[in-house]
């Protein structure tokens, strides 16, 4: 990993690497400078009693000098350094956000949207977070063995004491991270539980204030932060143990210098300069070596955000587009066709695993008709509306527009004949402008205005502060529900498709409203009170998820669904007679109606009661 | 020289928020003063700690003491190798003290502030629980967990990195000052001229600094906006092949965010280089006048030797301090907003053991002249005086922004209304003891939020002591027997995330389940079926009938066949009661705000 950091940024690397060992040759020679002056400046001149002016401007010099080369490596490191890390993070981000887009729906479905959030941001932050310390490291590594070298140049005694130091606080620091490593990752799984129980206790503040459970939650989550609290105090009082040795272990080295230094002085074997010079050393090169533990400490976390990162960037399963282009001349409805098809989902998905969704789907939406798609909940109508845009493949059969599998379409051909608008609206942060056009081509403020006019949301954008350049906000939050589904509704009509599918979008509008759009999809033409611009959006196939009768009553056809199966299709009227299923779906609110009505009787002969119990116990 | 700088470390934990100007308004001063006074556990004991703290930091200069004490009394003039023998020792033994201290220091230091901040998180906690409904929906809900884990971890984070090295190295900074005025003042005042500078232009890049990490955050904040819509609006990217236009979006967050780190760690590197020449300087004015001074006999060569060991101990800090301190910035400011979460005092208050307690039985209902606006909106219900007597079950109807589900709202007091007052068999909702009135008035919110638990879990909710018997009878009182058997696991099938695993209706089953077994004496329904399929519909209608026998039910109807079951409707139009009486009554007015509203309703059902 660390290989291909530098493979893919090798010029800021050499620079990094450059700058620290510069950095570190420098430390080096400034304690040598520091003796050097010590005892070739200062210890004569005091015992000469008078100063050299020439000699102390050169050792003042010299002294300065080595900060600005000091200086220079330190540029050149973390400036290198920084800037490589924010570029592989950067270029990461890039791949791993592409592959999001690249990958199928089906791979989406798979993953948590929390996961890939954090694989986009912390995991590639974590991956390539060592990164920046490793000019360090390398240049740290060349100064101590730099260090030594010149230790065995002075003295060998010295050299010898260094030798003990050096690599024992290594060692201190490998067994400081060794130990450090899991009490952190404690923690860190203990941020994420407490972190959880207050986005779930908080989203579902409203029922926790209800049912006055504010004492039991505030104690589910007091006791996951109690554990949070102990685990950190754990990690603090092991960085109370190490930090402290940590700090000492060079000072003790200085002081064997000292002694050591003062018996081989004695001996003659060096001289007052190397003394000072050794025991400077030590002073500077503490410092460095610490902070190589805090590198070896963010390893583990780092590999393990690679090895996240890496299964987003080898994840395979691609959902190629093809070559095919179906643009006609003149815009015209769409046939839309499913031939046998079969669906279900991988295993490991949200759903059942491997239970199939869909079976033997075979129908037709004729050009220029409306169908409606019946079923209960979890029949496998969204699914269908999924399958009709592409978004998922069936595991067999195919899916046709006009004839050609669309799996033979090209992505833009595709996006321009048919439109999804989806059940949960989904809304940029963007102005209402760029939720509706999205940068298509052809998608002027007239168009916009067209489409909302068309989706009955003209009135409410107009409204709007800014108009069209209204920032609608995250996710939509300053809309209504039904608002919301408006402008998604708009921004479907707006790229004048050729099939329009729509999966129960219209449940959040106000049922006049709804009515009115509807009734506005289905026949813009023989309308003649509407405006030009009401022809717009015509004309389109139509299918169209729904459980209201409104909606259903526009439909040409109506294809009714149970566990994945095309049950019946045909003329609602049909359907209503001859499909039991169907008729108790639809009919449910008259029958309960009349369930009622037969009670009433009971009630007003009764009236000493509330009519409740009757009603119940019927 | 820091390998962990800021910029390095850049915000793991990534604070959405963008520097607003209100951050910067309270002095730091003040954010650490009601800090404290919040948590008076911070003090115990930090005397000690302090004393503790200031013995590890003599650890620090013990070095250069012991190298001027072996240079000038066992070296220069004479070796003396039982001097600097003794020396060493002595040097040795204080340091295996200091580093003592240095342990029991940070053990205290950790033990005292951890246990502070979990005291802090949890009472946070416990308090945006306790803001009104109001307050809470007005904060967006990720920066309401924040309050409670990504802010107290940057302070526990600072406190144990950033936290030590700035107390221990400011205590540094003054212990070295004061050795090194020992030896000379004349050489201090040296090294204090070389610094100046230094510390003014550090001082100058500090304020950019924050400016540039703040704009870090901010484009962050862009950025994980993007990477989000980019993944939950997959679908919408695919049907409308808006991949470009969402990479391209895509790459200018991602290199938006790149800049500004590249902007941050530029100001941060001037900093650090800024210091070090300061060092270089320092080291090269105490030669020059130390030798003079030398040779004037005031300095002897060991002190200068310690000198030049004492500058470098001095430069550490001051570069340090660039980087931890805006580190100490950002925690503050984390501290600060944990902190405005606590003062927010709740409007909508329990009134604790002065409050009454709602009396036995059924419950009616009274608005007297009730009045409601949002902070700053028109009133959304005007003058409005109600009765509803004990065990009735009514729907209250009205179109989307009418002002129905304000009744639900004032009713189980998670709002308090602007003028007039709202009671509970002749007792102000306003001193009602909360636990009575939790107990005893349930609502079931429009969405059914289940939490990651079982089903049975869920229901026992409220009422944590029911067991699985009594769970699995109230299940058949409420005729879901059936649905229940053919839950895998029964009531210990896990509901997933947000109860996730069930579909949208069974959600509102359990949620209709747990509402039943707290047997409230007043149920306010807020139902929310719109996603709900007319069949299944129907079964939780009948399921309703079972869940508000004998009590007294208020139920906001979103479609209408749940006012027809009603014994009586009371239609809201624009904030006012435009009508109220039994459904086929309501009827006869053909004209009517009712009648047009379930003339619509039939057209769609129909």
């Amino acid at each position: 990993m660390l290989g291909r950091a530098i493979r893919e940024q090798p010029r800021i690397f050499a620079v990094a690497v450059t700058g620290s060992v510069l950095f570190g040759l420098m430390v080096i020679a400034s304690a040598y400078v520091v003796g050097g002056v010590v005892g070739k400046v200062v210890v004569p001149a005091i015992a000469r009693g008078s100063v050299a002016g020439g000699t102390l401007a050169l050792a003042a010099a010299a002294l300065f000098g080595i900060s600005v080369l000091r200086v220079v490596g330190i540029f050149g490191r973390r400036l290198g350094a920084g800037y490589m890390q924010y570029r592989l993070q950067a270029a990461y981000r890039r791949r791993v956000t592409r592959r999001y887009l690249d990958l199928p729906l089906a791979w989406h479905h798979r993953n948590a949207t929390g996961t890939l959030l954090s694989n986009a941001n912390s995991d590639v932050e974590a991956a390539w977070y060592p990164i920046a310390p490793l000019p360090f490291a390398v240049g740290t590594l060349v100064m101590l063995v730099g260090a030594v070298v010149s230790l065995f140049l002075t003295d060998w005694a010295l050299a010898l004491v260094g030798l003990a130091v050096f690599p024992a606080l290594f060692a201190l620091n490998v067994v400081y991270s060794r130990r450090m490593a899991p009490r952190q990752a404690r923690a860190q799984r203990l941020r994420a539980e407490v972190s959880g129980i207050a986005h779930e206790s908080f989203d579902g503040a409203l029922v926790v204030k209800t049912m006055g459970r504010e004492a039991q939650e505030t104690e589910r989550f007091g006791a996951r932060a109690g554990e949070l609290r102990d685990a950190l105090i754990a990690v603090g009082r092991l960085r109370g143990v190490f930090d402290p040795m940590l700090e000492t272990l060079p000072s003790l080295g200085t002081l064997a210098v000292l002694v050591v230094g003062a018996v081989r002085l004695r001996q003659g074997a060096i001289t007052v300069t190397e003394l000072v010079s050794v025991a400077f050393l030590f002073t500077v090169l503490a410092f460095p070596v610490r902070a190589i533990g805090w590198v070896l400490a963010e390893l583990p976390r780092s590999v393990a955000g690679w090895d996240r990162v890496r299964r987003v960037l080898d994840a395979t399963g691609e959902m190629p587009y093809g070559q095919t282009t179906l643009d006609p001349a003149t815009p015209a409805p769409a046939t839309l066709a499913f031939h046998d098809v079969h669906f279900g989902y991988e295993p490991a998905e949200a759903h059942l695993p491997g239970t199939e969704v869909l079976g033997e789907v075979t129908f037709t939406v004729p050009a220029g008709r409306t169908v409606a798609l019946v079923g209960p909940t979890g029949a496998g109508k969204s699914t269908i509306a999924s399958l009709a845009v592409r978004l998922v493949d069936p595991r067999a059969g195919t899916v046709t527009l006009d004839g050609v599998d669309v799996r033979e379409l090209t992505a833009a051909s595709l996006a321009s004949t048919v439109a999804l608008v989806a059940q949960v609206p989904f809304v940029f942060d963007d102005t209402v402008r760029a939720n509706i056009a999205l940068d298509r081509p052809g998608i002027g403020d007239e168009e916009v205005w067209a489409a909302l006019r068309l989706a009955e949301a003209d009135g409410f954008v107009a409204a709007l502060p800014d108009g069209l350049d209204t920032m609608v906000g995250e996710r939509g939050t300053s809309l209504s529900g039904g608002q919301r589904q408006r402008l998604t509704l708009a921004r479907a009509l707006a790229g004048r498709p050729r099939l329009l599918v729509l999966d129960d979008a219209t449940s959040a509008v106000d049922p006049r409203v709804e009515a009115a759009i509807l009734a506005g999809l289905r026949a813009p033409a023989d309308r003649p009170s509407s405006g030009p611009e009401r022809r717009q959006a015509a004309p389109a196939s139509i299918l169209v998820v729904a459980y209201r009768r409104a909606t259903i009553a526009l439909a040409d056809e109506v294809i009714y669904v149970e566990h994945g199966r095309v049950i019946a299709r045909g003329r609602h009227t049909e359907l209503l007679a001859a499909v039991p299923g169907y008729a108790d779906l639809v009919t449910a609110y008259e029958q309960a109606e009349q369930e009622r009505e037969q009670t009433r009787p009971y009630e007003e002969v009764t009236p000493l009661t509330s009519g409740l119990e009757v009603e119940v116990d019927r | 020289m820091s390998a962990r700088s800021a910029a390095e470390r850049s915000p793991a934990v990534a604070n959405e928020r963008p520097v607003s100007t209100d951050e910067r308004t309270e002095s730091t001063w003040r954010t650490l003063r009601r800090g404290l006074a919040l948590s008076p556990e911070l003090k115990t004991g930090l005397a000690g700690t302090i004393g503790l703290a200031l013995v590890y930091m003599v650890g620090r200069v013990a070095v250069p003491v012991a190298v001027q004490r072996g240079i000038d009394h066992g070296i220069v003039g004479g070796l003396n190798l039982d001097v600097v023998t003794l020396t060493v020792i002595a040097t040795a033994a204080v340091l295996v003290v200091t580093t003592t201290c240095g342990y029991l220091m940070m053990r205290r230091l950790f033990t005292v502030s951890e246990t502070a901040l979990a005291g802090v998180r949890t009472r946070a906690f416990r308090h945006v629980h306790d803001l009104s409904m109001l307050h809470q929906q007005s904060e967006r809900r990720g920066s309401l967990v924040s309050r409670v884990t990504s802010d107290v971890d940057q302070i526990t984070q600072f406190l144990q990195w950033g936290g030590v090295i700035l107390i221990v190295n400011l205590g540094q900074l003054v212990v070295t000052t004061v050795v090194m005025l020992a030896y000379s003042w004349q050489l201090t005042l040296v090294v204090l001229a070389a610094f100046a500078p230094a510390v003014l232009v550090i001082r100058l890049l500090q304020r950019r600094l924050a400016g540039a990490y703040g704009l870090v955050r901010q484009r962050m904040g862009t950025l994980l906006g993007t990477i989000g819509e980019s993944v939950v609006g997959a679908p919408v990217i695919r049907a409308y092949g808006i991949a470009g236009r969402t990479a391209r979006r895509l790459d200018a967050a991602i290199e938006g965010q790149r800049q500004a780190q590249q902007k941050a760690i530029r100001i941060s590197i001037i900093g650090s280089s800024v210091g070090e020449l300061a060092a270089g300087l320092a080291l090269a004015g105490v030669v020059v006048v130390g030798v003079n001074l030398g040779v004037d006999r005031t300095l002897s060569i060991g002190q200068l030797t310690a000198f030049l060991f004492l500058v470098t101990l001095f430069i550490q800090p001051v570069q340090i301090a660039t980087e931890v301190l805006n580190e100490a910035q950002n925690a503050i400011a984390g501290w600060r907003r944990v902190l405005d979460v606590l003062d927010v005092a709740p409007d909508v208050a329990d009134p604790g053991r002065q409050g009454r307690e709602l009396p036995p039985g059924p419950l009616d209902i009274r608005f007297a002249g009730v009045t409601f606006a949002y902070p700053g909106g028109p009133p959304v219900l005007h003058d409005v005086t109600l009765e509803i007597p004990a065990k009735s079950r009514v729907a209250v109807v009205g179109e989307t922004g009418s002002g129905k589900t304000t009744f639900a709202k004032l009713l189980t007091r998670l709002m308090d209304p602007t003028e007039g007052e709202v009671l509970l068999s002749g007792v102000s909702l306003r001193q009602v003891r909360f636990d009575s009135l939790r107990s005893r008035v349930v609502m079931v919110p429009q969405d059914g939020f289940l939490f990651d638990a079982t089903v049975g879990e869920n229901v026992r909710f409220a009422r944590p002591e029911l067991t699985d018997a009594q769970l699995t009878a109230a299940f058949s009182e409420l005729g879901l027997a059936d649905w229940l058997d053919g839950l895998p696991a029964g009531l210990d099938t896990p509901v997933g995330e947000r109860g996730e695993a069930l579909s949208v209706g069974e959600r509102q089953l359990v949620a209709l389940a747990r509402a039943y077994v707290a047997d409230p004496d007043l149920l306010v329904l807020d139902e929310a079926t719109s996603a709900v399929d007319p069949a299944t519909e129907v079964r939780l209608q009948r399921t309703l009938d079972a869940v508000t026998r004998g009590r007294t039910t208020l139920a906001i109807a979103h479609r209408l066949s749940t006012a027809q079951a009603a014994d009586e409707v009371i239609v809201v139009d624009r904030g006012r009661i435009v009508q109220r009486g039994p459904h086929e009554e309501l009827l006869r007015d053909p004209d009517s705000v009712y009648a047009l509203l379930y003339a619509s309703w039939l057209e769609q059902t129909r």
